[in-house]
């Protein structure tokens, strides 16, 4: 057993893997505690303390640039160089390239968040890391590029797997629209601030393209990755439909980039355009749902497994919430809906229900089957992932649930008349609606976030286990050869 | 027919088809946006902001503001009477970048400007709660305490004339803004003049209250008791705006 476990460490780098995959859980905790925190900013204001580096606007994109790029991104960094590895059957490419890899995503996620904080961003949804981060993520990205696709090219058979044509997808996306979108002029070599290269309608267009293929990409193709490899291995069977797969890859790669505009109906944006990105939209439910299907069914003929094993509960369930929020999206993408929706809490309750019910509970399930591999050992205990699992899922349904209450209220109160025909609520009143809802999402906040803690307990005990049991073993076998 | 196994065994090929797949969405919803002239309004009015305006914006996205306000009316009867005139392109054309907003924590801010007085701009950003109590806003109490620091707004106005503003640097450049904008607003568009019309326009003005200092107040309330006010409705026909849509 020992012996196998020296033999995969240098078969493949799992050291990398392993200090993505702690950075994942660090920024998680971080990310996810910030969220908790301006949860509860927007239902008692007092917690703004008029201290200008935690205030709402300033902490928000730590919140956003933390789960996304922190949490999300360590983890597909730790989970594709895994499965690349794996799945090719080959070391990865270049260490040192791999490790430059960590500390320069690690060091942009750090300056960007604190920048953010002292007041320097780029104002840009998603993409508020100012021009000097940028450049470090953009040459972090090349690397990230060629160490991948260098190691695809050594693997040892001639398939391509389906997990890896997502990565590549994503890697080439994101590349594509992180240099478009933060195209900007900085006010000097020597000056941190930037104004962005368009403005008004163009910046908007490029900004949403960019935006929602973060989403498309970042946090759905990428993912799908993860659930391609993870989901078929906890089941020990293989992908549902290989023919699904390939419809599924293609077709989602092709329609995800036409929806950005549906952020932006009813704008002054050209009606053209936010009617195909609508259009698009409704067809995208389709490749979604083929890639549910294809997940879920993975598991057919093996239903029970999710009695037994809380893994397989937690990569289901993200599939499912895969499936309810790629159908949310579609229906808010119509003109006539988003009229309501636009601008309210629904917007930030769909957002959290592909977030966390899709993102983070399949990276919890797929780092769940990871990390014992990793350091050659089992988890620490299966009920702490039950329990995990449970404040996770209720922190969800508080989440979303609170959130269509306080978005479709407020929406449908803006747009109410009074019998004289004028407005029946000022602004103000709207947002005194909203304390109730506002008081429920931070619980349903502070659930997620004590279950990813109980996950880090659970990880740590994993570990110092397995460091335990190496060292037993290792004490053993010094005493034998010393009696020889 | 190609069998897609011949795609799967070679990366370069995936790597190709891949890049082509993604690529045409944001070419054809992207590209044409900057060559259709209808895509912003042809509207008069709608100006570059003053270099004192333009501290003020730059403070406005510093803090972030743009995650609770929206600038950006839509055009809907219950928006019309809560905030106005549906807004324009035109009226964001030299904003950089755009701040349209996702969401509306707050209301929208588009044609905030000349709505309320600076005083009240005062009390609210330093205590939103003593006017509207209901109001969840944070506090912003240091942006009366913070001079405005103008050292670098020759700078920020060279980078934005960089992106396209019409900012004037040369003799020619300020003629043509003579000719599109009239003097009065050349003369504030002109770069090698900028701290002076930056002063003249906090003093003139006062809009944080205090006449000793030039603070991130009175840039901030500047910025804001400008915006939306720039076009005159009055001017235009009901549908003439629509034919651009």
């Amino acid at each position: 057993m020992a012996q196998a476990g020296m033999g995969s460490t240098q078969q493949y780098n799992y050291e990398i893997i392993r200090k993505f995959a702690f950075m994942a859980l660090v920024w998680g905790v971080l990310g996810m505690g910030a969220g908790v925190y301006i949860a509860s900013e927007l239902a008692w204001p007092f917690l703004n303390f008029d201290i200008p580096q935690i205030t709402f606007g300033r902490l928000r994109p730590v919140h956003t640039t933390l789960v996304i790029f922190g949490f999300g991104g360590s983890a597909l960094f730790a989970t594709s160089y895994y499965i690349v590895q794996r799945t090719c059957q080959t070391r990865l490419y270049s260490d040192w390239m791999a490790n430059f890899t960590f500390w320069g995503w690690q060091s942009a996620i750090a300056l960007g968040v604190v920048g953010y904080m002292m007041g320097y961003t780029q104002s840009r949804e998603y993409a508020e890391f100012e021009w000097p981060v940028d450049l470090i993520i953009l040459v972090t990205w090349v690397v990230y590029f060629t160490v991948y696709v260098q190691t695809l090219r050594r693997r040892s058979q001639p398939h391509i797997y389906v997990a890896n044509w997502f990565f590549i997808a994503f890697l080439l996306v994101i590349a594509l629209l992180h240099i478009f979108n933060n195209l900007a002029v900085p006010v000097g070599l020597f000056s941190i601030k930037s104004y962005s290269l368009f403005s008004g309608v163009q910046d908007a267009m490029t900004q949403w393209w960019y935006g929602h293929n973060a989403v498309g990409f970042f946090l759905t193709a990428a993912f799908l990755g993860m659930m391609y490899y993870f989901v078929p291995k906890q089941a020990g069977r293989p992908v549902y439909s290989y023919r699904l797969s390939i419809v599924h890859f293609w077709a989602l790669s092709f329609l995800y980039m036409w929806v950005g505009a549906h952020h932006l109906h009813w704008t002054a944006l050209p009606d053209w355009t936010s009617t195909l990105a609508a259009t698009f939209s409704i067809m995208l439910l389709l490749p979604s749902w083929g890639g549910m299907i294809n997940g879920i069914m993975t598991l057919s003929g093996a239903w029970d497994r999710l009695r037994t094993d809380p893994i397989m509960l937690f990569l289901i369930t993200a599939l499912s919430f895969y499936g309810m929020s790629t159908f949310e999206g579609p229906l808010m993408s119509l003109k006539s809906v988003n009229a309501l929706s636009h601008y309210t809490d629904w917007t930030v309750g769909h957002v959290h229900s592909g977030a966390l019910g899709w993102v983070a509970m399949v990276t919890f399930g797929s780092f769940y089957h990871m990390i014992p591999r990793l350091y050659d050992t089992r988890l620490y205990s299966t009920r702490l992932v039950y329990a995990h699992f449970w404040l996770a899922t209720i922190g969800i349904v508080l989440y979303i649930t609170s959130m269509w209450v306080a978005g479709i209220f407020q929406g449908l109160m803006l747009r109410s008349f009074d019998d004289y025909g004028n407005l029946a609520y000022t602004f103000v009143e709207t947002v005194a609606f909203l304390h109730s809802p506002y008081m429920v999402r931070a619980i349903g906040g502070m659930f997620f976030l004590t279950g990813i803690l109980v996950m880090c307990w659970n990880v740590y005990m994993t570990i110092r286990n397995a460091r335990a049991e190496a060292a037993a073993l290792e004490a053993k076998l010094a005493a034998k050869m010393a009696r020889i | 027919m190609i069998k897609h196994e011949s795609i799967e065994t070679n990366a370069g090929l995936l790597i190709a088809l891949t890049l082509i797949v993604v690529s045409i969405g944001g070419l054809v919803e992207i590209v044409p946006l900057f060559f259709i002239n209808d895509t912003v309004e042809e509207v008069e009015g709608v100006r570059p902001y003053t270099p004192l305006e333009l501290r003020g914006r730059d403070v406005y996205t510093r803090e972030g503001c743009y995650l609770c306000h929206s600038q950006m009316i839509r055009p809907f009867r219950d928006e019309d009477l809560r905030y106005g005139h549906y807004s324009l392109a035109a009226e964001s054309q030299y904003d950089h970048p755009f701040q349209w907003g996702s969401k509306r924590t707050g209301p929208d801010l588009a044609r905030v400007g000349n709505k309320y007085s600076n005083e009240w701009h005062v009390a609210h950003l330093l205590n939103p709660r003593s006017v509207v109590p209901q109001s969840i806003m944070p506090n912003y109490p240091w942006l009366l305490e913070t001079d405005l620091d103008y050292s670098d707004v020759q700078a920020r106005m060279r980078a934005l004339k960089a992106t396209g503003v019409p900012y004037s640097e040369t003799q020619e450049e300020y003629d043509a803004n003579v000719e599109r904008f009239g003097k009065a607003v050349a003369d504030k568009l002109d770069i090698l003049q900028a701290e002076d019309n930056l002063l003249a326009q906090a003093l003139a003005n006062d809009y944080d209250g205090q006449r000793s200092r030039i603070t991130e107040m009175d840039a901030l309330i500047a910025y804001l008791q400008v915006l939306g006010t720039m076009v005159d409705f009055s001017k235009y026909n009901e549908g003439y705006f629509v034919e651009f849509r």
